[in-house]
This record gives C-alpha cells, structure tokens and sequence, in this order.
C-alpha cells in the first residue's frame, strides 16, 4: 500500500476569481461538467463519501425542471469546525459550487442550511450573497441561494432530516429510499453537498479533473480539510493530501505522547497507537469528515466515552427504538460497569448492542454510535472497567 | 405592539407556508429569547396549523428555548475538548459571579446559564456562546472579564 507523508495542499482557501472560472463553466455542456467531477474521483466531504459526480448525474436524470440545491453546513459533527472557516474565508467559491452544481442539474434554487450556532456570520454571507446575485445576473444564469439556519440539532446535518427542518417541521430522517436526488427538498430532485465538496467541484473545474485525481489514492482521491484539535500543540485547520497512515498524521500533529486518535468525531472510529502505522486515513481504512481528535496517556477513555455517548443520548431524533432506547442504555452501562454494579462481562452485551443499532437504526446517527463505541471498548477495557 | 401584532410582522416577513416557521420562530428567540405557549397558539393561529403541529417542531430544537430565559443565553460547550481543556473552571468560574447554577437564570432576567454541544471551536476551546456571539480560549481571567462587560451593559 502507498502510504503519503503529510503533504499540505491548498486548493480550498487559494483565492480565486469566481467570476473567470463560472464564465467558462457557463458555457460547457451539464454532461462534460459532471464527467469532470467523475473524472475526478471526488467523494463526498461531509462523512459519507458518496461520489459527488454519481449525485450530480442522478439529480440531472431526473426530469423536470423544479430542483434544488442544497450545501449542508450543518456542521456538528464534534470536532468539526473547517467549514466554518471555508464559509468565512471563501464563501464566493461556496457560491460559485453550487451555481456550478445548479448549471450541471438544472435546478434554479439552492439553499444554504447553516447551523444556528454560525450565525455569526449571517450578515457577512448575506452581503456576498447579494455580490453572487448580481454576478448570476451578469452570467445570465437563473439561479438564487436562500440561507437558512438550524436551530441546535446535531440530527439536522443528516440529509433528510436537514429537509424536514427547512420545510419547517422536526428534524426527524425520512425513510430511504427515496433518495434526495430522486425526492428530497419539498420532494423534488435535490442534490446536497458539504461545503467543502462544492468549493473542490470549482477547483477541479478550474485545474481539471487529473490534477486532482493525481492527489491521494485510489480509494481516496485529492485532498480534504482537516479540524485537528486535543492534545496537539498545532490545533487548527489543515487541508492534507489524503492517504496518510495515523502514524504519520501522528508525527506531524501528535504532543509526543499521543496514545488515541479519533478519526471522524464521536460517530468515527478510535484508533489506538498500536495501529497507528496501519491505519489509513481515508475511505480504505478510517474515513473522515475531517475531525481528528487527539488523547495523549493523561486522557481518560472512559472518560471520552462518556462523553460521546452523553452527546448522542441527547442528540438522537428519537424517533426510532434500537438508537433512542440504545444510546441511553449504553450511556447507563458504561456507568454501570465503571460503578462496579455490573460484572465486566456486560461489557461484551452492550458490545451486541451497539451491533444490533448498526443494524436496526433508521439513519446514520443511530448506526454509528456502536463505531466509536466498540473501538473504544475493545482497545482501552481496562479504561471502562477501572 | 400587541403578541399578534407582533407575530403578523413576522409572517409577513417569512410567509405562510410551512416553510416560513422555522425562521417565524427564530425570530421570535431573537426577540424575547424564548417561545411561550401563547406565541405558539398565534404562530399555529396565523399559518393556519395546529398548535400541537408547531408545539412538536418548537420543542424538537434545543435553540428554541420554551422556558423564559435572560437577556443574554450564554451556551458553555461540553462536548470532549472543551470539556478536556477545562470546561468545569469555566462554568464554575461563571456561576460564581453570576451568582446561579448551570440552568439557572439571574434575578434581574439578564443572563442565562446553559449547556450545549460542540459549537465547533475545539481548536480553540474551551468555548462559549453568549446569544449568537462565541468566545474562544478562554481561562477564568478572560471569561471574568467578559462577563463583567455583559454585567456594566443595560
Ligand atoms: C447524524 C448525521 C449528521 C450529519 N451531519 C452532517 C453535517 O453536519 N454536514 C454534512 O455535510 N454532512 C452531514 N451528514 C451527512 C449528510 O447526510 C450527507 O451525506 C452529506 O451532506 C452529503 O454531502 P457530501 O456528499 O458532499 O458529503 C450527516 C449525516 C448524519 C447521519
Ligand atoms: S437512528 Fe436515531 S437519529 Fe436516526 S432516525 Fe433513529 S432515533 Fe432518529
């Protein structure tokens, strides 16, 4: 396997002229556009990896002419925090991707859906938004965004529930199929994309689709903004050419004594020092949205395991069993082994559990509790039980 | 301005339909800093929908504080590293002079103290927000500072 050594990249925070790159895009046909981002290898930024130009070509075979785009900054994963800085940075080529995306599916509105915890920069995005208007009008492209905020609900970054809440109701994850690019928004064709997969959608179109597929790997092409945050003497926002082992992650952001990453916040996965050198960070091995979370030997386990599970007890939509009943069963467990109430063996039980969620959960939230979950219990026990 | 004086400005703002409660709703908050039970009567009212419809959304949102909370909410992030770069001397730090628990809410309905999950400044925590405004990196000197500012504030 070819490992990459921490190689910085800067393609999401260079700036750019929009207006130069959208007057050639305007111009190309909705078919070589999506073929360039095919071409490209990008997959989704936002956690679940989905390839961005499949999407496209779904949501532009749909048929009529009433559909959406949607750019997801919901953001809440834990330890996430880079699009908050791409929409402070660079919200034009935010714009710019989903008017790109609207060219490439035919749609005439897009929605940002903003967490209410951002809203900070409403006033700033509000003014580039009119700037991105008239630049619209300019290019003779029909095409408008509308901002909308959430309110405090972690759920509401998962796709369908991030519909429910714009149309006004509770954020609860709809049933799938179907799909968003079959019925999603107001249940038209919609395609939604992070933040940081409609800014790479400009760079590829900018640079061209090699240029970006020469970066990372084969499972993992181009780069991604990294939330680096924990025990590290170098906490930030870092964009890395993907395909680097843990290890190396570790050399470049570790305090010397670094015995845990999280990779992907509390829906991700644990990876402890032992496999640090064979781990890939990337969809071959521990995907990302992009939050890196680092323990040094001072940390608890038990301790971060709480948390996390304190995190999704309050976050779960509640609209299904296996997650509602499960993440507060987990939460009780966990205390209970530590209390001595329950024989280390429970541990193993809430091990099933956690399987039986992935299994039985409606939505991502529910199915990823058990990864961070058994990760955690499997390699630090000692930390549970103790 | 009468509560449905009130409200109507909000809808004519938004609109009608369906989509247009959420940011009914968040206006509100702004306003009053929280939705009470007759707002939710004359939103149901006004748009032409249930009150139990509106109920169910208002209270699926941590944001949409249904309980009357001060003038300035202020959010203390406890997910994982703000609450390992220490969290815990932040808020006691801040209970002390505001003189109320986590929860709680002063006397003088100026300032409320709440809880909440990661606001997305790890990098920077441990963090806070007061109404819409975050605080980064702070220590018990810095947070105690900037509380006294809110405190000389009307
Ligand atoms: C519980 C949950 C929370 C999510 N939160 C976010 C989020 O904050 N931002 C985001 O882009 N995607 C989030 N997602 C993933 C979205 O459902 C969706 O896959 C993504 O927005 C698609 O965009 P992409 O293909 O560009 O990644 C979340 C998923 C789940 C299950
Ligand atoms: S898995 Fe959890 S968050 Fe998802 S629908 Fe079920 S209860 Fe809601």
């Amino acid at each position: 396997m070819k490992n990459i050594p921490v190689k910085r990249v800067d393609l999401i925070f260079e700036k750019i002229v929009c207006k130069e790159i959208f007057k050639k895009i305007i111009s190309m046909d909705p078919e070589r556009i999506i073929q360039s981002v095919i071409d490209s290898g990008l997959k989704g930024r936002g956690g679940a990896g989905f390839p961005t130009g499949l999407k496209w070509q779904f949501a532009a075979n749909e048929k009529g002419d009433e559909k959406y785009i949607v750019c997801n900054a919901d953001e809440g994963e834990p330890g996430t925090f880079k699009d908050r800085q791409i929409l402070d940075e660079v919200p034009e080529k935010v714009f710019c991707g989903m008017a790109i995306a609207s060219k490439a599916i035919g749609a005439k509105y897009g929605f940002i859906y903003l967490r209410g915890e951002y809203y900070f920069l409403v006033s700033k995005l509000e003014k580039k938004m009119d700037e991105f208007h008239l630049l619209m009008k300019e290019m003779g492209h029909d095409f408008r965004i509308l901002l909308r905020l959430g309110s405090g609900a972690y759920i509401c970054g998962e796709e369908s529930a991030l519909f429910e809440s714009i149309e006004g109701k509770r954020g609860e994850p709809r049933n799938k199929p179907p799909y968003p690019t079959a019925s999603g928004l107001f249940n038209k064709p919609t395609c939604i994309n992070n933040v940081e997969t409609l800014v790479y959608t400009v760079m590829i179109l900018k640079y061209g689709a090699s240029h970006f597929m020469h970066l990372g790997t084969k499972d993992s092409r181009g780069s991604k903004v990294f939330s680096v945050s924990g025990d590290t003497p170098k906490a930030g926002i870092y964009e890395l050419e993907l395909g680097m082992s843990v290890d190396e992650f570790v050399e470049e952001f570790g305090d010397g004594d670094t015995k845990a990453v999280q990779v992907g916040g509390a829906a991700g996965f644990c990876v402890p020092r032992k496999r640090f050198a064979d781990t890939v960070i990337g969809f071959e091995g521990v995907p990302t949205g992009g939050s890196m979370k680092l323990f040094n030997s001072s940390r608890s386990m038990y301790n971060v395991m709480h948390n996390y599970l304190d995190f999704f007890a309050e976050e779960s939509c509640g609209q299904c069993t296996p997650c509602r009943v499960g993440c507060q069963q987990l939460l009780k467990g966990i205390e209970a082994v530590k209390k001595g109430e329950r024989s280390s063996k429970y541990l193993d039980e809430l091990v099933k559990l956690a399987t039986t969620m992935k299994l039985a959960s409606k939505c991502g939230l529910g199915q990823s509790v058990g990864n961070a979950f058994s990760s955690i219990v499997e390699n630090f026990k000692e930390e549970i039980i103790y | 301005m009468t509560l449905s004086e009130s409200i109507s400005q909000k809808v004519n703002k938004h609109g009608k339909t369906r989509d247009a409660l959420m940011p009914i709703l968040q206006d509100i908050v702004r306003e009053k800093h929280y939705i009470s039970d007759q707002d939710m009567v004359e939103v149901a009212r006004q748009l032409d929908l249930s009150a139990a419809d509106i109920f169910g959304t208002t209270t699926f949102y941590s944001f949409l504080d249904t309980k009357p909370r001060g003038k300035y909410v202020i959010r203390i992030c406890k997910t994982i590293s703000c609450s390992m770069k220490g969290k815990n001397s932040i808020l006691s730090t801040m209970e002390e002079i505001l003189k109320i628990k986590l929860g709680e809410t002063t006397a003088d309905k100026k300032f409320s103290l709440l809880e909440t999950n990661c606001i997305g400044w790890c990098h920077k925590a441990p963090a806070i927000l007061i109404n819409d405004t975050p605080y980064t990196e702070l220590t018990p000197e810095k947070v105690t500072e900037i509380l006294r500012e809110y405190i000389k504030q009307r």
